[in-house]
């Protein structure tokens, strides 16, 4: 589904990305690990394509097609969503009508009209109750006022509404008190069919009791050093991250 | 992949004047020029009787005798008065008495701009007052209007069958020598529309007019006076488009609201006029005077969503002349390319207990300047007036201006009053969000857009919102972040 080779991007003429290689097949769920600046959720942007980076070399295939030649919204057209790890305020515009925009943006994109809205409804009711939000919070303006774990479980309701074939989450678990992640991480579980892929891109192992990883990868200094199973996380998590530095020296 | 400010930028420029185009309708056009003759000639063929023709020449005098204003913040080649035709007419029947009797270029033009009069007819309940180059053409709803002793109709009529009502009220809350451009259009007004409504009675519809501007070269002159009697209610939408010119067009109504004692007025303007091309040639000059009294207990609300016009100087006001009356502004202007807009409101308070509000959102793109020019006056006897006024700019690129003036005069230490404003630019953070969810760039500019103008929006009828959102897409297609 997705094939990064030799990933290389930069900023401002600073590389962080120096070659990554990654393939994610349906069904499967991906751990990204690693330090702070380590260019976790550069990949991330890369992949979603952000134009706050150049890449300089490799190539991301999604599906076979080069998502370099493809702007952002066709990138999300295809499939791809990302749970941003910031999610942006817009005033004025409500989350379900935010929502609303982007499920026809998206269909329109494929071809087809507006989706009824009796059927919205019923989707939006159905997810909403999946991450247990309140019908208060799809009236209020996108991300303005949310605390932390709002703007998370509005980012995943987002994701549950939109449907996509590979979801990346950026530090979804950043912000979440225990509670909160636990709603998030059995949303993200129940959304996982055979088709559709996840990256989960985490700064510490906790999310991962939660969401069982199928791989996990640690990335230093912008490349993926290590991969593993499961059991890679819970050595970070006891050994920290100097460990792999040790390795690596 | 992604944008650039710059590419983005590009965008905007690609978005054409939609309603760009003239219809061809057969019209009665007088030579250039402006005189006394050119006055009486004009009350002539409207058939007016001799104190309008008198009221019409003494304010050419007043304005013979005026400078044209120049301390708005816009910057224009101050039209030739003398070159000028002052009157239009479109030729044939002046009145129909149904549709099927209406020229069929201007149903067709109707058609293009989406407003077909049978729509409105259908949909929306709205009886409209068709004014095409300066004589009304249509008028529909009239018998439903009359049982309720509501008159609405042109004001060359009104002149001529309820002079009475017009003769108390014309002119007395905007003078011929209030400004320039006021006692211009008191000496030349072609026509525009009149609207009574009776004691106690609510209007059971909006009340719409439609203006164009189409002869060329065709100065147009709209007056409007609305009276709303004591405990009456009306809501008077008035929308404007015009087609593509290359010189630019005069435009100098005045609008006149009379609210009585507990009578309520709503005022909403959706305003499409000819913006100038992308290089800033052509577009209308909509040089206009809006203002409304209030007596004991009344309220008049203006809301406006300007768009076009390549300058603006607009600032429809209340008089808060009686106790606890209220007075509303609300406004949404849009500039882009190199489009000018000096646009507010004064808020004067006289009585007591009076309240004001004041939302004004103004949206810069392109090169254009967009000022908010605001006065909140409260007077010695006004006692525990209030005031709030929000004025929020948004900012698309950075070669485009905002500009507040905010200008408040308290001559009572009991009054109250707030002035709250921000600034704020698209951010291409903003905009990556929504591509990330499939949302294409000019799309999310609208959303945005609309986010930021929702208080605004959220005061209009709803059929008049859709319009004004269609076309505050138009307005910023494919604009900067």
């Amino acid at each position: 589904m997705l094939k990064i080779n030799n990933l290389h991007a930069s900023a401002d003429g600073r590389i962080i990305l120096k070659g990554i290689n990654l393939n994610v097949n349906p069904g499967e769920v991906h751990a990204i690990m690693g330090p702070n600046g380590s260019g976790k959720s550069t990949f991330s942007s890369v992949i979603a394509g952000s134009d706050d980076f150049d890449v300089t070399k490799g190539q991301m295939l999604f599906d076979d097609n080069d998502l370099s030649d493809m702007d952002p919204e066709s990138r999300a057209h295809s499939g791809i969503f990302l749970s941003f790890q910031y999610p942006i305020e817009i005033p004025g515009i409500t989350v379900t009508n935010f929502v609303k925009t982007a499920i026809n943006s998206i269909r329109k994109a494929k071809g087809l009209g507006d989706m009824d809205s009796s059927d919205l409804l019923k989707k939006i009711r159905e997810k909403s109750k999946l991450l247990d939000i309140d019908s208060r919070f799809l009236s209020r303006s996108l991300n303005e006022g949310f605390s932390g774990g709002e703007k998370k479980r509005n980012e995943i309701f987002q994701m549950a509404m939109l449907e996509p074939r590979l979801s990346i989450l950026d530090e979804t678990d950043s912000g979440l008190d225990i509670d909160a992640l636990k709603v998030v991480a059995n949303g993200v579980n129940r959304l996982k069919t055979r088709e559709n892929a996840t990256i989960v891109i985490t700064h510490y192992q906790r999310l991962l009791d939660y969401i069982v990883p199928d791989f996990v990868h640690v990335m230093f200094d912008g490349q993926i050093v290590k991969s593993g199973d499961k059991s890679l996380a819970k050595n970070l998590e006891e050994k920290g991250y100097d460990w792999i530095k040790k390795e690596l020296n | 992949m992604g944008y650039t400010e710059e590419e983005l930028k590009k965008e905007l420029e690609t978005k054409e004047y939609e309603y760009g185009f003239y219809t061809d309708i057969e019209s009665d056009t007088f030579e250039i020029g402006l005189n006394e003759d050119v006055i009486k000639k004009i009350s002539k063929r409207k058939d007016e009787p001799k104190w309008m023709t008198e009221w019409r020449l003494s304010a050419y005098k007043v304005w013979k005798e005026m400078d044209e204003p120049n301390w708005a913040n816009v910057k224009y080649n101050k039209p030739d008065y003398q070159a000028i035709s002052y009157y239009s007419a479109p030729k044939g029947k002046p009145k129909y008495d149904s549709l099927d009797e209406v020229d069929p270029e201007l149903i067709k033009t109707f058609n293009k701009l989406g407003i077909s009069i049978d729509e409105q007819k259908k949909l929306t309940g709205v009886a409209v007052d068709i004014v095409m180059d300066s004589v009304s053409v249509a008028t529909t709803f009239r018998d439903t209007l009359a049982k309720k002793g509501i008159i609405f109709c042109s004001i060359s009529e009104a002149i001529k069958s309820y002079p009475e009502l017009v003769k108390r009220y014309l002119g007395t809350v905007i003078p011929p020598k209030d400004n320039y451009f006021a006692a211009l259009n008191s000496a030349v007004f072609s026509d525009g529309s009149f609207c009574y409504i009776p004691k106690g009675v609510r209007c059971p519809m909006e009340l719409s007019t439609y203006f164009r501007i189409n002869q060329a070269g065709t100065g147009q002159f709209e007056r409007t006076l609305v009276i709303a009697d004591e405990s009456s209610y009306v809501s008077y939408l008035e929308g404007c488009t015009a087609p593509s010119r290359d010189e630019n067009q005069l435009h100098a109504a005045v609008v006149e609201l009379i609210a009585l004692d507990d009578a309520e007025i709503k005022y909403s303007t959706v305003q499409n006029w000819y913006p100038g091309d992308k290089k800033g040639k052509g577009g209308v000059f909509n040089f206009v005077t809006k203002r409304g009294i209030c007596h004991n207990r009344s309220k008049i609300s203006w809301t406006q969503v300007e768009t076009g016009s390549a300058v603006t100087w607009k600032y429809p006001s209340c008089i808060l002349k009686g106790d606890k009356s209220i007075g509303e502004f609300y406004s949404i202007a849009v500039t882009n390319n190199f489009q000018q807009a000096d646009t507010g409101t004064k808020m004067i308070h006289l009585g007591k207990n009076t309240k004001s509000t004041i939302i004004s959102k103004g949206i810069s793109a392109g090169q254009s300047q967009n000022s908010y020019r605001g006065l909140v006056k409260i007077s010695p006897r006004a006692k525990n007036a209030r005031n709030f006024s929000q004025c929020d700019s948004l900012l698309m690129g950075n070669k485009c201006g905002a500009h507040t003036f905010p200008y408040i005069e308290a001559k009572n230490n009991t009054s109250q009053i707030e002035h709250e404003a921000t600034t704020s630019k698209i951010g291409e953070d903003q905009i990556f969000y929504c591509n990330q969810r499939g949302i294409d760039t000019e799309k999310a500019i609208a959303l945005i857009v609309n986010g930021f103008s929702k208080e605004v929006l959220n005061k209009l009828p709803m059929e008049f919102a859709i319009e004004a959102q269609k076309l505050l897409e138009i307005s910023l297609e494919g604009s900067v972040g």
